[in-house]
């Protein structure tokens, strides 16, 4: 059976606020996408897979209204929703198809245009994120859930504030170098650990900021899309799991299941080692959150990450280079298109395309994804 | 009396655990247990996801000695608690292995919060006739 690549990705600017529809903010990315293939025409794409929280979202059924704006009608589309993980979804979906080869190229777009909400809107349906029998009656947050695994940490690992803040320095010191990042701004690490306590542990700097934008990833089958692009990236190992809606029902409280599972899967599949992996994109939407993928992928001991950081070696020069387009926490997270915009940094940096960024030789990525308080994870591994 | 009077917001109205809400107005804190397989389930439910039984669920009783796992001060709530901030979540285990999140009471000082404490779960009642219930310390 046909192997799997991507011929062409695409991204917007993350912004507070892009002042345009969510289908002309998909065409951005979606014509950067076919644009960046080199050699695919539009009537290529046999189906299109759209994704996006649909809470944000004032279009009923998106999939269809931008399937037609990008021009795909008569060619199948839908919609496909986890939350902050939707794009990595889509992207497994497409794998499904074009293997099954019932599809031969498919474009995945995801988006979330945040800023057609009021603040206290958007504040509303993160309320209903949690359990909305048990836990939302409580006044629960994603911060929050987050912070409750901070706190877990510090007390069983000793992990620190003062660590968690040099995530969020790291990523906004590459975020500057990333035009497509809503940071153009480095912060010390004093304004990390003075900054205003919104869950505490976590500080207003160890959240990731809501944005809008739109990711287009297009993939194709191997003997596609060599017609496509000189340059394809193959996906070498996919790994999706669940952990409990509820934050009660957590079997793990330092960790999330969702990824350590997902990224088992996804190894055994790449036949590879974690420490195979030259350059890694990870789900921060919380600095805790980047320390926790650390040793959920493998690439340390529980209760090590900490100590990664410390010792720089997620840093573009280090051992295991890590969220250097800036991460959730400094390049933005609209929800949808946070995945793509993740697969998108690694295919640029296996290709050699990521300019300052570039990971020097990186052969093989990864990409991990996750939705909810550590409810949906996506890991998928890639290679040049 | 409906689940909507559990919890200051609650989305959720109808449900075959609505006894619970009549148990809680009445100071009582109740799980479920599987008739067939004996599966424990607080917060309640009527189904067994163990052995698929459907509505052979009997209330019980916990022991309410809790032990807190971890716990985060809220100071940014989602529409609707805003006027409650700063307050404690928490996550506590009971000493059947059940764990539960909720509040932490008000009376509880932040320098007495420590992981590991001793916690007692109490059923509050809200504004409105509504009710919930929260951790206090075990000593009280």
């Amino acid at each position: 059976m046909s192997e799997v690549a991507v011929v062409g990705v695409g991204q917007t600017a993350f912004t507070r606020a892009c002042g345009v529809s969510i289908k002309e903010l998909c065409f951005e990315a979606f014509k950067e996408a076919v644009e960046d293939a080199g050699n695919l025409q539009p009537h290529d794409i046999d189906g299109s897979i759209i994704c996006s929280a649909p809470e944000y979202d004032k279009q009923r059924s998106p999939a269809g209204a931008i399937a037609e704006y990008l021009g795909l009608n008569p060619k199948p589309t839908f919609y496909i929703e986890s939350v902050c993980a939707s794009s990595t979804t889509g992207i497994r979906v497409a794998y499904g198809l074009i293997k099954s080869g019932l599809n031969d190229t498919i474009a995945v777009v995801g988006f979330q245009k945040m800023s057609e909400l009021s603040s206290s809107e958007v504040q509303e349906r993160m309320g209903r994120g949690a359990d909305i029998m048990w836990e939302s009656p409580f006044g629960l947050s994603m911060p929050a859930g987050y912070a409750l695994f901070a706190r877990a940490r510090m007390q069983k690992y000793g992990m620190t504030e003062e660590q968690m803040a040099k995530i969020k320095v790291k990523s906004s010191k590459y975020s500057v170098l990333n035009p497509k990042a809503i940071f153009q701004k480095e912060v010390s690490l004093a304004e990390c650990l003075n900054a205003r306590p919104v869950a505490a542990p976590l500080k207003l700097y160890d959240c990731c900021s809501n944005a809008d934008g739109a990711s287009c990833i297009i993939l194709a089958s191997v003997e596609k899309a060599k017609k496509m692009t000189d340059t394809p990236v193959k996906i070498i190992g996919l790994g999706a799991a669940s952990d409990s809606l509820s934050l009660a029902n957590k079997t793990n409280l330092t960790g999330l299941n969702c990824a350590v599972e997902a990224s088992k899967q996804a190894f055994k599949m790449a036949g590879i080692q974690p420490k195979d992996v030259d350059v890694a994109e990870v789900h921060d939407c919380f600095t805790v959150a980047e320390i926790m993928a650390y040793e959920n992928l493998g690439f340390c001991k529980p209760g090590e990450g900490g100590k990664l950081i410390e010792e720089a070696q997620t840093y573009i020069d280090g051992d295991m280079p890590v969220n250097i387009d800036g991460g959730l926490l400094s390049k933005g997270h609209p929800i949808g298109a946070t995945g793509g915009s993740q697969v998108r940094t690694i295919v640029m940096e296996l290709r050699g395309d990521a300019g300052k960024l570039q990971v020097k030789g990186a052969e093989i990525g990864l990409v991990h994804n996750i939705g909810g308080v550590g409810l949906y994870g996506n890991v998928i591994i890639f290679s040049r | 009396m409906g689940f909507e009077k559990f919890g200051k917001i609650n989305y959720t109205t109808q449900t075959k655990v609505k006894d619970f809400v009549g148990y809680l107005d009445k100071g009582k804190i109740e799980a479920t247990q599987c008739r067939v397989c004996k599966k424990v389930y607080f917060p309640p439910q009527m189904d067994c996801n163990n052995c698929l039984s459907t509505d052979q669920m009997d209330w019980m009783e916990i022991a309410n000695e809790w032990t807190l796992l971890t716990y985060t001060k809220a100071h940014f709530a989602p529409t609707g608690f805003e006027e409650d901030t700063p307050y404690i979540l928490v996550i506590a285990e009971s000493k059947e292995g059940l764990k539960t999140f909720t509040r932490l009471s008000k009376d509880v000082g932040e320098d007495e919060i420590a992981v590991g404490m001793k916690l007692k779960l109490v059923p509050v009642k809200l504004p409105n006739e509504k009710v919930a219930y929260e951790f206090r310390l075990a000593a009280e």
